[in-house]
């Protein structure tokens, strides 16, 4: 399973970064979401991925007696998810006010700040 | 718990959400704004007393002690950082009861700005490396949104920008927090700094280094990462600007700073002298970018480019006195680059513009307020017996004993060009005639009101300046025992690991 989701989160940085390379504004927000759940799957696989085995103390017993898969990464890709839904919600806005204010989907024209 | 150690972080957090149900006053939100920030002020005066005094003080969060719970920590370095952040937010709290308008104040202007330094003290005190993360965010988010709030074309432009880079930085960040859990399951920075060691695959963890130098080089706006700065900072209104330059750079230093003398010190002959570069290249295309600007702000900006570079120079050369140096440097650049930008707000209060070409004669207009630009101007450029001469004295001093000739070189020659930028201000914004363009600039002036209450804080970072130039022993004292703490990560991880409720 790990060598599968990590050609899915190279391929997934690779589209990203693609898209964020682009000149239109809508694909760099593309380009983004599509890093933000990369980096939540970097983090989901990296702990390591175990199937069916739930972190559970035994009765009477005061750790686990097997391996048994982390829940830590998986609250810190629920954090990560609920940071990065915030700020791609504010980024979308941001696009869609920039685009209206501007009129305009070109990067290539938002210079004027830069002269 | 340590009700002081986390006040910092309580007190705005309070005053955003109480500034958040009293949407419909906005008096009453300035005042909450300017009460708040000065208990954050105390407060964190308070906390470097008794880290001083105490030692480090160390507090877990729902009683889940370390490594498994998220820590707080407040080391001399990060109660110094906390008591800058305090202070900004107080001078610019108080230039913002004159100088935000109704219709941002109107959108939750001063909410945002306590959310903002929740945030940034949240950053400074956490001793977790996700919990790092998402005080990040937490300033980040609010950053974003007083950048746009307003809604003019140049702030939604800059705001673009520096939302994606920003964006991209956390992503790289993220990254790097998943692999270095993945290599060692924990997450506390003391925990790490023990673990890492005991791993094999030494060249992975200088690998997830590198991420978190990329990471936080982008929020520091280091070399070659700071595209971003520029294009962004002169866009929003001056109280802003002022509290974006004088804080958020400097907590991507502080992390930088953090994480390179704490859990990344296995290999340093690689990581910083990679440092070393990146802080030549930064304070060198800095200054050189200001050289040819004719924008108040954009030269101010540029210039907290350069400044980064000392900081991080400090850093890279990873002696008592470079650390101490780097410390010293934050104090000081902190409140003189909030105080320029301060300055530059009450210019353009006077004639309605940021351009240099078409500004004049301040000095003829309001000669007190050009002698308050030139006590920031002339300590950024490190003319005794200001603040910025210390700060650069010691890097130089300390460039100096490790025979890193060249650095100092470029170092030095930085100086003399800040200085450059400077008298350019100087001769074109103060004392030039003012061009014939102006005088309908000018007549604006009525509308904008007085600048004279602007000058309330401009007058306290400046006197800070003052103070410390003229009685640096002190601060040099506390910069040094801070430096030192930095040196000997064994204290942090010994308080963090073994202190208990």
């Amino acid at each position: 399973m790990e060598p599968f989701l990590a050609v899915v989160v190279g391929g997934l940085f690779a589209a990203g970064l693609y898209m964020i390379l682009r000149r239109s504004i809508v694909k760099l927000l593309i380009g983004l979401v599509l890093l933000s759940n990369a980096a939540n799957l970097v983090i989901f696989v990296t702990a390591g991925l175990h199937r069916g085995v739930p972190p559970l103390v035994p009765e009477g017993a005061s750790a686990p007696l097997h391996t048994v898969a982390d829940p830590l990464p998986q609250a810190l890709v629920l954090t990560a998810i609920v940071i990065s839904f915030g700020v791609l919600a504010f980024a979308m806005a941001l696009v869609h006010r920039t685009h209206a204010m501007v009129k305009t989907d070109d990067i290539n024209d938002l210079t004027s700040t830069d002269s | 718990m340590n009700w002081l150690l986390i006040s910092p972080v309580l007190i705005p957090l309070v005053c955003g959400a109480l500034s958040l149900t009293l949407w419909q006053s906005r008096r009453v939100q300035r005042w909450v704004g300017v009460i708040g920030t000065a208990a954050l002020t105390v407060a964190s005066f308070l906390l470097l007393y008794v880290v001083w005094h105490e030692g480090i003080q160390v507090s877990y969060m729902g009683g889940w002690i370390a490594p498994f719970g998220i820590t707080f920590v407040a080391d001399l370095f990060g109660a110094i950082m906390v008591v800058l952040g305090g202070l900004t937010g107080l001078a610019v709290a108080v230039y913002s009861l004159y100088t935000i308008d109704a219709r941002r104040e109107h959108f939750g202007y001063y909410p945002l700005t306590h959310i903002l330094l929740a945030g940034v003290s949240g950053a400074f005190l956490t001793a977790d490396i996700f919990n790092l993360f998402v005080w990040f965010e937490v300033m980040l988010l609010s950053s974003f949104v007083l950048l746009a709030l307003g809604g003019e074309r140049a702030q939604m432009e800059g705001a673009l920008k520096y939302v994606t880079l920003n964006l991209f930085s956390s992503t790289v960040f993220l990254i790097a927090v998943g692999i270095i859990y993945g290599m060692t399951g924990t997450l506390n920075m003391a925990d790490l700094a023990q673990k890492l060691p005991e791993l094999e695959r030494s060249g992975l963890v200088t690998t997830v280094g590198m991420l978190f130098m990329v990471s936080f080089g982008i929020k520091a706006a280091a070399f070659p990462l700071f595209f971003w700065l520029p294009a962004s900072y002169h866009t929003p209104p001056v109280a802003v600007s002022a509290l974006f330059a004088g804080l958020l750079t400097k907590v991507g230093v502080y992390a930088l700073i953090r994480v390179f003398t704490l859990v990344f010190t296995d290999d340093v002959g690689y990581t910083h002298d990679v440092l070393l570069v990146i802080a030549t290249l930064t304070m060198l295309v800095g200054v050189l970018g200001a050289a040819a600007q004719f924008e108040f702000r954009r030269i101010l900006s540029f210039h907290i480019i350069s400044q980064i570079g000392y900081m991080i120079l400090g850093l890279a050369l990873y002696t008592p006195l470079g650390l101490m140096g780097a410390i010293f440097y934050i104090m000081h650049h902190i409140i003189v680059k909030a105080n320029l930008f301060l300055v530059s707000g009450a210019a353009y209060c006077l004639r309605g513009t940021y351009e240099l070409k078409e500004l004049g004669s301040l000095y003829r207009t309001a000669p007190f307020l050009s002698i308050l630009f030139l006590i920031p101007a002339l300590s950024l450029a490190g003319i005794p017996p200001l603040s910025g001469f210390f700060a650069k004295f010691v890097i130089i001093k300390a460039g100096l004993e490790v025979e890193a000739y060249f650095v100092v070189g470029i170092a030095l020659l930085v100086g003399l060009l800040t200085l450059f930028s400077m008298v350019k201000i100087w001769n074109e914004a103060f004392w030039k005639e003012a061009p014939e363009s102006s005088e309908r600039l000018v007549a604006g002036a009525e509308q904008r009101g007085s600048y004279v209450p602007m000058l309330i804080p401009i007058i306290g970072l400046a006197l800070i300046t003052v103070f410390i130039g003229l009685n640096a022993e002190p601060f040099v004292v506390v910069a040094t025992a801070a430096a030192e703490q930095l040196l000997d990560p064994a204290q942090y991880i010994q308080a963090v690991m073994e202190a208990r409720p």
